[in-house]
């Protein structure tokens, strides 16, 4: 099994992420990741989605996403050079013994303090699935308490567009 | 109002304007609630609205209509159950790639989510079943999007689109504008098959001893009969049909091997095995037809022709793939092509066909495939219409089709009940043709109070029941792999169809005896009236031949056995 990003445009209409993951269920395809938001066209949405699979399989899901009325472009850009991006934030508990080192594992990793408490901080993080992995695997000795991630967005270097 | 300024009107007078600009003069509906002002403006239209007994015979109505007229079938059906009982229809027009219209009334858009009375969210409940849907915003809407899902419909690979109308937008009024042209970013079919595509598809052509052309419903929905007519005699390859091909090439045609798959002729599916060279054109490889993958043509290339780039290699890989409308690349094919030197492989075809002939033994009791053979006889020019099980199968497989959009049959989704609902709207599609729905006594009874429909707007449409007092096709599978435990499979004497029809008012025929077939086929059309005629059949005869279900598609099954 192979990952896959695709960038995929759509309009930006309601229903079309209903029928994006619609598609994913009744093929059948397992989806790891999505994340949507809107371009710099306020009428186009762009999709940012990992899919799992063969070859094959990623044939069928691309033809499949072009079948919808509602979808503009679907682009595989896992071969191509790019910036990829993800965001978590992650509340940890902390108390005065253990805030300042994660203040400085936050500081290393380049992550910012977005919230603190008596008990807990909130760490903002910015990078790739790596990064994150890396910082929410040091920050748990101290207890996550809760964290939200957005999926991946990824564009391609250089001036090419999708 | 003065000239120029446009025109003041209601969702309900813009969706019948916007009928009329799509050239839609006929349609299958049942009211309610929610539509009574689109109802209210049909009462002075010209367009003819068809009432039929239940929603779901509006669907399959509108897709026999489309079926045999090519022209984009429309119904309508109110909001909540209304819209529901259309969701089998849909999903059968989905299968077979038919353009369909369906029109739904909403709940206001004030109280949509509120769990409402007659309240369904039919545009998230048809999402996996339909082309494109819509939930129309604003009144003002509705003309472009009428405008699209006629477009989106016919266009491409057609099949069936939603619009789903909210009763504010139904009775809002605004100022009316004509579309004239679609704008839709994300569609854009592809009809011309790429030039170097097609060369090397010649190039493989010329190369094969033994091709087989693989016909499918695309043919028909794409009017390319005469080019895969041209493209056979040219090749002097074999021709097979899909069972939603059947017609696109005539049954007598020399070149016709009839349909392949799983009650395929047995020298049908004995070619597609021997082939070196498959020319796929508008045909999906669906299970049924090339039963085990992995045994399915073990020595051929395959050239796929499909206007659905998502059907290319879907099942079986595509050597030379070629996206278009099959009459466009079929049409640029024949120009690249000769005679291929397939001499030897049509002599083996024919011993196949004079060693392996579909056929039948004569019995006590009336034989199905006899009735067929009365039928073809009597009214060789009729449209065929059928439900689904044994008697399709024998539809398609004894009748001798002439042409195109002459066999009407819920082919991908198998719906019983599909047939007289669709014989009714093929009837009035072609009024001037004689339509026959061919029924088992199971499937009739699925949608038998349509009979009030056929005698209210008088269409005549003959239903010819091969009553075996069987669940059929059910009760053969039973038969062969479940050591004859019929269970919940015999429904014998559970209705008098004579009867029925005369309740009804329609006429009623009852046949026992072989020598009776043809009179009552004859009394039926002659009378011009709706009619049933309810013939008793050997109750324990089967389809045959037979590939069980995931066998390679040479390895027949029943009493005939093997080669």
């Amino acid at each position: 099994m192979k990952k896959y990003t695709l960038a995929v445009l759509v309009e930006n209409k309601s229903g079309v992420l209903a029928k994006v993951a619609g598609l994913f269920s009744k093929r059948g395809y397992n989806i790891d990741n999505l994340a949507v938001g809107v371009t710099e066209d306020p009428e186009i949405s762009r999709m940012t989605i990992v899919v799992q699979g063969d070859d094959q399989v990623l044939e069928q899901v691309t033809k499949q996403f072009n079948k919808i009325v509602d979808v503009i472009k679907v682009s595989d850009i896992e071969e191509d050079d790019t910036v990829e991006r993800e965001l978590a934030l992650i509340k940890v508990t902390a108390d005065v013994t253990t805030r300042a080192e994660i203040i400085q594992i936050a500081n290393i990793f380049r992550a910012r303090i977005v919230d603190v408490a008596r008990n807990s901080i909130t760490v903002e993080v910015t990078g790739d699935e790596s990064k994150i992995q890396a910082i929410e695997k040091l920050l748990r000795q101290f207890g996550i308490k809760e964290m939200a991630r957005t999926g991946k967005i990824a564009l391609v270097r250089g001036p090419k567009k999708v | 109002m003065t000239i120029g300024s446009p025109e003041k009107v209601t969702g309900a007078r813009a969706l019948i304007k916007g009928l009329e600009e799509e050239d839609v003069t006929t349609m299958f509906g049942y009211p309610g609630a929610a539509l009574l002002h689109i109802y209210d403006e049909l009462y002075d239209s010209d367009l003819r609205h068809v009432l039929v007994r239940h929603e779901q015979a509006a669907v399959h109505a509108a897709d026999g209509y489309a079926r045999v007229t090519g022209k984009t079938g429309v119904c309508m059906a109110t909001s909540g159950p209304g819209a529901t009982n259309l969701v089998t229809g849909i999903a059968t027009a989905y299968m077979d790639s038919i353009p369909i219209v369906a029109l739904t009334g909403q709940v206001p858009h004030s109280i949509i989510g509120n769990d409402s009375f007659q309240e369904a969210d039919i545009t998230g409940i048809t999402l996996p079943i339909t082309k494109h849907r819509y939930l129309v915003p604003e009144a003002k809407d509705l003309p472009r999007i009428v405008k699209e899902a006629f477009h989106i419909a016919s266009t491409g690979r057609q099949g069936p689109v939603l619009i789903d109308m909210p009763k504010d937008v139904i009775n809002g009024e605004f100022e009316y504008h004509s579309i004239e042209t679609v704008k839709l970013q994300g569609y854009k079919p592809t009809y011309r098959g790429n030039a170097q595509q097609i060369k090397k598809a010649a190039e493989e052509i010329a190369k094969s001893t033994n091709p087989i052309i693989y016909a499918g419903g695309g043919v028909i929905s794409s009017n390319a009969s005469a080019e895969l007519a041209e493209l056979a005699e040219t090749l002097m390859a074999p021709v097979t049909t899909t069972l939603m091909g059947i017609g696109s090439i005539p049954t007598e045609h020399p070149l016709n091997l009839g349909m392949l798959g799983m009650h395929g002729s047995k020298y049908a599916n004995y070619s597609v095995q021997g082939s070196d060279l498959i020319i796929a054109v508008g045909a999906r490889f669906d299970d049924r037809v090339t039963g085990k993958l992995q045994s399915f043509a073990p020595n051929a290339k395959v050239i796929h022709i499909d206007i659905d780039p998502a059907e290319i290699s879907k099942n079986v890989p595509a050597h030379i793939p070629i996206v278009g409308d099959a009459k466009i690349v079929l049409k640029s094919l024949i120009k690249h092509v000769k005679q291929c030197n397939s001499e030897t492989w049509l002599e083996k075809i024919n011993e196949w066909k004079r060693e392996y002939p579909l056929t039948y033994e004569q019995g006590k009791f009336i034989k199905p495939q006899f009735v067929i053979e009365q039928i073809s006889e009597a009214c060789s020019n009729a449209i065929i219409v059928t439900e689904v099980g044994q008697h399709q199968m024998w539809a398609a497989q004894f009748f001798k089709y002439k042409e195109p959009r002459t066999f009407i049959t819920s082919g991908g989704l198998g719906t019983m009940g599909y047939g007289f609902p669709a014989a009714i709207g093929a009837k009035v599609g072609r009024p001037d043709k004689t339509v026959i729905n061919i029924a088992g006594d199971g499937s009739f009874q699925m949608n038998s109070r349509e009979l009030a429909t056929a005698v209210q707007n008088d269409i005549p449409v003959v239903s010819v029941i091969l009553n075996n007092g069987y669940l059929g096709m059910v009760r053969q599978w039973q038969e062969l792999f479940y050591d004859r435990r019929y269970s919940h499979t015999c429904i014998k004497g559970s209705v008098d169809f004579v009867k029925l029809a005369e309740a009804y008012g329609a006429l009623g025929l009852r046949v026992e005896k072989p020598s009776e077939v043809r009179p009552a086929i004859k009394e039926a059309i002659a009378s011009g009236r709706p009619s049933v005629i309810d013939i008793t059949i050997e109750c324990e005869e089967n389809v045959s031949p037979m590939v069980p279900a995931g066998a390679a598609i040479n390895e027949f099954i029943g009493p005939e056995g093997n080669k």
